[in-house]
């Protein structure tokens, strides 16, 4: 049974009565237990997809179409209200900024808590022993008074962390994670990673991992989706993506982390900007910037080719093998 | 807090100073000598000249204002000079009224302005929003005396719902409350749908939705939660401009009340009764005012941990 | 929103009417307020009959077709009196504002410009009579000099001023530390000079925005007064005198109060829409307006 498949997932927005399509053509797949690292720039629809996939662009008066497939659900084809039992419940959100991402107003204790009242029937005792343990679990010093702490009171990695524990207290099956680890030391981020990791392994969950450190994708992911400029353009394994990059972009993109060892000055950098959404250029939206670029790159749009089992890219490069 | 309560109760103290000196310069300067309407035609030049030691407008304006001063202190706010009764217990007589009428108009005001800003708040730039806006509006401009004529004709003549005038049940306070509270609401309301729509955009309101929240949920016990800041404020600011109404509708239902109590003694040219009365609904707007302050600290978490 | 213009290349004003023409409620406000000052000012030649001549003969009768909205006590006709209260209310209404605009500006700015204790005292008689309901403060100074159309605009303009004090002394809080501002200064240009010629106009906008709402407000206020027997007096056809003369016969001819209730409605209605718009198109931080 599959977990998690995307098909030709496509958000539409209507912005001064012109349609935009910030993201378009996501595929993607995920099974049980397995992480999966989406990579791209910033603007490039990473947080976008994840928001489809929940079902809240459409909340913000977006339109999704295509086909989110997770177990037997085809969750767009699902009504608000039975979204409401799936979203938080079975697939939980940690969203991008911690910062801003908690209600001012109440005890960090208690937005916790407010998912599993929602979605668990349990006793307001239980309930707070259960954010308890997944606090400690994630190494909040005396988790018993920050429960009682309102936002403010607390620092940018604690809220981080309390962040991640509303997503974790309803133990989901599916965590889709938006860059959860930025506002942390290195040392907090090893050990949430290892946290996240230790779930995914011992309870068959499965982490969609969005964020643009590629270091982090290389250490903890199964597979990776390379994301620009609202397209999937590259899919597949860890391993095969990172030895032998087909895309152009991804193999910019790796050219982009140092490593020790590395000669003074040979870092290379991106020539250009992802461009922003509505100014997409014609055909394949990476040409502009794309060295190999070549006839067709300009006028037709590159579709996803398979490339082997589980790998695909969109690059008019790879067309020929099969399609 | 409580160190902020007192400091804040304290400077009440200073304020209380400057009403009394602003209301008791402006009322000495009322044309007219209130003298003239207490003597009985055919009296004699010595019979004033007694009336005004009498009454002691004979001294200089910093010594009358001192002597008032230290007898308002201690409850003694003079004599009503067209009544002829002690001005504290006109006041103890008429101010239950005006404080019923008050709280129930502010009453009004909060609720109906609060759910006109979030029903229209909900509905954005739909057919509903723009009329709980029409109808917010219609409360800030039309004239509040204008609308209690109206709605007495047609609930108290027209349906005998009602009775037209009074100050004994419930009943009669209804009407007068509905129309001081309407111009409350209707800038409640717009305040609130401002705000509200305001943190529909924050970044919170997402990861509420990705716990599952339903939108009413979300709408009630978060956005509303925190839209309620400045609502708040804006309602302690503004106390006085709502209150304002009950002045006149006082007037208009025929209601004892310090408004209509202030208003005769006006036309009368009462001195004692103008002072007292206005020193008192001033410090009530004050009052008022630092109430809804407390409220706002007492509300914001972030706000309570800063006079902490 | 000047930089925007410069950028767009048009004179400010076509920029504000194409926006304007798209916002629906604003419009609406437009369409109000120049039916009233097209009423106030073309006024002899609009009513129907004399708004002054007496008919005992058709004393409180009801809209008709000869008297669309009636007659009153004295057997005048009110659609008549209606139309010169237009023009009433609005010379009333500008000129009340223009005079709290004038003293809140001047207020304000002092305040904001000198800072200090002169900024502490100001400002805290400001939040005082700002905090005050308008229609007190105005009844007293009614008291104080007298009755009649002359004394009402005094103390409504005297009543209403703070709230542009307020909104003045914040804007130029905000613009004393520009670079303009310090580059004028170390030019040499003396206080009055900054104040009046580079401070106050370029904080002008939102106090002009409270003004057209203040407006309405201040129409409202001249016929409460009115309506308590201390605004214009009898027989001047002001919105409020008039009611307050209808208000006796209340039961037996509603119409005397209730057309130049509805009149005051759509003009107040009229300025709070236009001046809601303005918020809109300036960009104008003004919440706290009204």
């Amino acid at each position: 049974m599959t977990f998690l498949k995307v098909s030709d997932l496509e958000v539409e927005f209507c912005v001064d009565k012109k349609k935009i399509t910030p993201i378009e053509q996501v595929s993607f797949e995920m099974k049980k237990g397995e992480v999966l690292g989406m990579v791209g720039e910033t603007g490039s629809g990473k947080s976008l997809t994840a928001h489809a996939i929940m079902g809240l662009s459409s909340l913000v008066g977006g339109k999704i179409r295509g086909r989110v497939q997770f177990g037997d659900k085809d969750l767009l084809s699902l009504s608000e209200r039975e979204m409401q039992s799936i979203r938080g419940s079975q697939i939980a959100f940690i969203p991008q900024n911690p910062m801003t991402s908690l209600d001012p107003v109440y005890r960090v204790g208690d937005q916790i808590v407010e998912g599993l009242y929602k979605h668990r029937k349990i006793s307001k005792r239980a309930a707070k022993l259960k954010a308890l343990e997944i606090m400690e679990k994630l190494q909040i010093p005396k988790a018993n008074h920050v429960f009682q702490q309102y936002p403010h009171q607390l620092s940018g990695g604690l809220k981080q962390r309390i962040v991640i524990a509303i997503g974790l207290c309803t133990s989901p099956q599916l965590l889709i994670a938006d860059e959860p680890t930025t506002a942390l030391d290195v040392t907090v981020q090893a050990q949430i990673m290892r946290l996240f990791l230790k779930m995914t392994k011992d309870k068959g969950i499965g982490l969609l991992l969005i964020t643009h450190d590629l270091g982090v994708i290389a250490q903890v992911s199964d597979k990776i989706a390379v994301m620009y400029a609202g397209n999937i353009v590259e899919f597949g394994p860890i391993k095969t993506v990172f030895n032998t990059p087909h895309h152009p972009y991804t193999k910019a993109l790796l050219n982009c982390i140092p490593t020790i060892g590395m000669k003074k000055g040979t870092l290379d950098a991106i020539y250009g900007n992802v461009p922003t959404v509505g100014n997409y250029p014609p055909g394949c939206r990476y040409q502009p910037r794309c060295p190999d670029r070549f006839a067709p790159c300009g006028t037709i749009v590159p579709k996803m080719t398979k490339l082997a089992e589980d790998t695909r890219v969109a690059c008019h490069k790879y067309n020929g093998s099969k399609d | 807090m409580w160190i902020y309560i007192l400091r804040r109760t304290l400077l009440l103290i200073p304020i209380f100073f400057i009403i009394s000196v602003v209301v008791f310069s402006l009322i000495h300067l009322v044309p007219g000598d209130p003298i003239d309407s207490l003597l009985i035609p055919g009296s004699t030049a010595e019979d004033r000249v007694e009336l005004t030691k009498a009454y002691g407008l004979d001294k200089s304006l910093p010594v009358q204002y001192c002597v008032w001063l230290q007898k308002f202190v201690t409850g003694d706010m003079g004599q009503s000079i067209i009544e002829k009764q002690p001005v504290k217990d006109m006041i103890l007589y008429n101010m239950p009224f005006t404080i019923r009428l008050g709280v129930a108009s502010l009453f009004v005001s909060f609720f109906l302005g609060v759910s006109l800003g979030i029903i229209s708040s909900a509905a954005k730039n739909t057919f509903i929003d723009y009329i709980s806006m029409i109808i917010a509006l219609l409360g800030v401009t039309v004239p509040a005396f204008w609308l209690g004529l109206i709605l007495m004709l047609i609930f108290s003549v027209m349906l005998g719902w009602f009775p037209v005038s009074g100050s004994g049940s419930l009943k009669t306070l209804f009407l007068p409350a509905v129309t001081v509270g309407m111009g409350g609401a209707g800038l409640i309301a717009r305040i609130t749908r401002v705000s509200m729509l305001e943190m529909y955009n924050k970044e919170f309101v997402l990861l509420l939705y990705a716990k599952g929240l339903s939108r009413s949920a979300i709408i009630i016990k978060h956005i509303f939660r925190n839209a309620l800041m400045p609502v708040i404020t804006i309602f302690g600011l503004r106390l006085g401009w709502i209150l304002g109404g009950a002045v006149t509708i006082e007037i208009v239902f025929s209601r004892p009340g310090i408004g209509s109590m202030l208003l005769s003694a006006l036309y009368r040219r009462d001195y004692p009764v103008v002072q007292a009365s206005l020193v008192f609904l001033t410090m009530a707007v004050i009052i008022g005012a630092f109430i809804a302050d407390l409220m706002y600290a007492y509300a914001d978490p972030r706000v309570r941990d800063v006079y902490k | 929103m000047i930089e925007n213009n410069v950028r767009e290349h048009k004179p400010p004003w076509v920029v504000v009417l194409k926006k304007l023409s798209k916002n629906k409620l604003g419009l609406m406000g437009t369409a109000l307020i120049l039916c009233l000052i097209f009423i106030a000012i073309t006024a002899p030649f609009l009513e129907p009959y004399s708004y002054k001549e007496q008919h005992i003969e058709i004393m409180n009768e009801p809209p008709s077709l000869s008297h669309f909205m009636g007659t009153d006590d004295f057997g005048r006709d009110v659609l008549s009196r209606v139309i010169r209260g237009a023009r009433i209310s609005f010379v009333v209404g500008v000129l009340s504002v223009g005079i709290s605009v004038f003293i809140g500006v001047i207020v304000g700015a002092i305040a904001g410009f000198y800072g200090g204790v002169v900024d502490l005292a100001l400002t805290t008689i400001a939040d005082l009579t700002w905090a005050m309901p308008a229609i007190l403060i105005a009844l007293l100074l009614v008291a104080i000099i007298g009755t009649g159309l002359e004394s009402v605009v005094v103390a409504i303009g005297l009543s209403y001023w703070a709230q542009y004090a307020r909104l003045i002394r914040g804007q130029i809080l905000s613009l004393k530390s520009a670079v303009f501002i310090e580059a004028t200064k170390s030019l040499g240009a003396s206080d009055m000079v900054i104040l009046f010629k580079h401070l106050i106009p370029n904080s002008i906008g939102p106090v002009i925005v409270a003004a057209t709402i203040g407006i309405g407000n201040a129409i409202v206020l001249e016929a409460t007064l009115g309506f308590l027997g201390m605004g214009a007096q009898p027989p001047t056809p002001s919105w409020g005198a008039m009611m307050s003369n209808g208000t006796a016969y209340l039961f037996i001819s509603p119409w005397v109060i209730l057309f130049p209730g509805l009149a005051m409605m759509l003009t107040v209605l009229g300025f709070n829409l236009f001046g809601d718009a303005l918020i809109d198109l300036l960009d104008v931080k003004n919440k706290e307006s009204n």
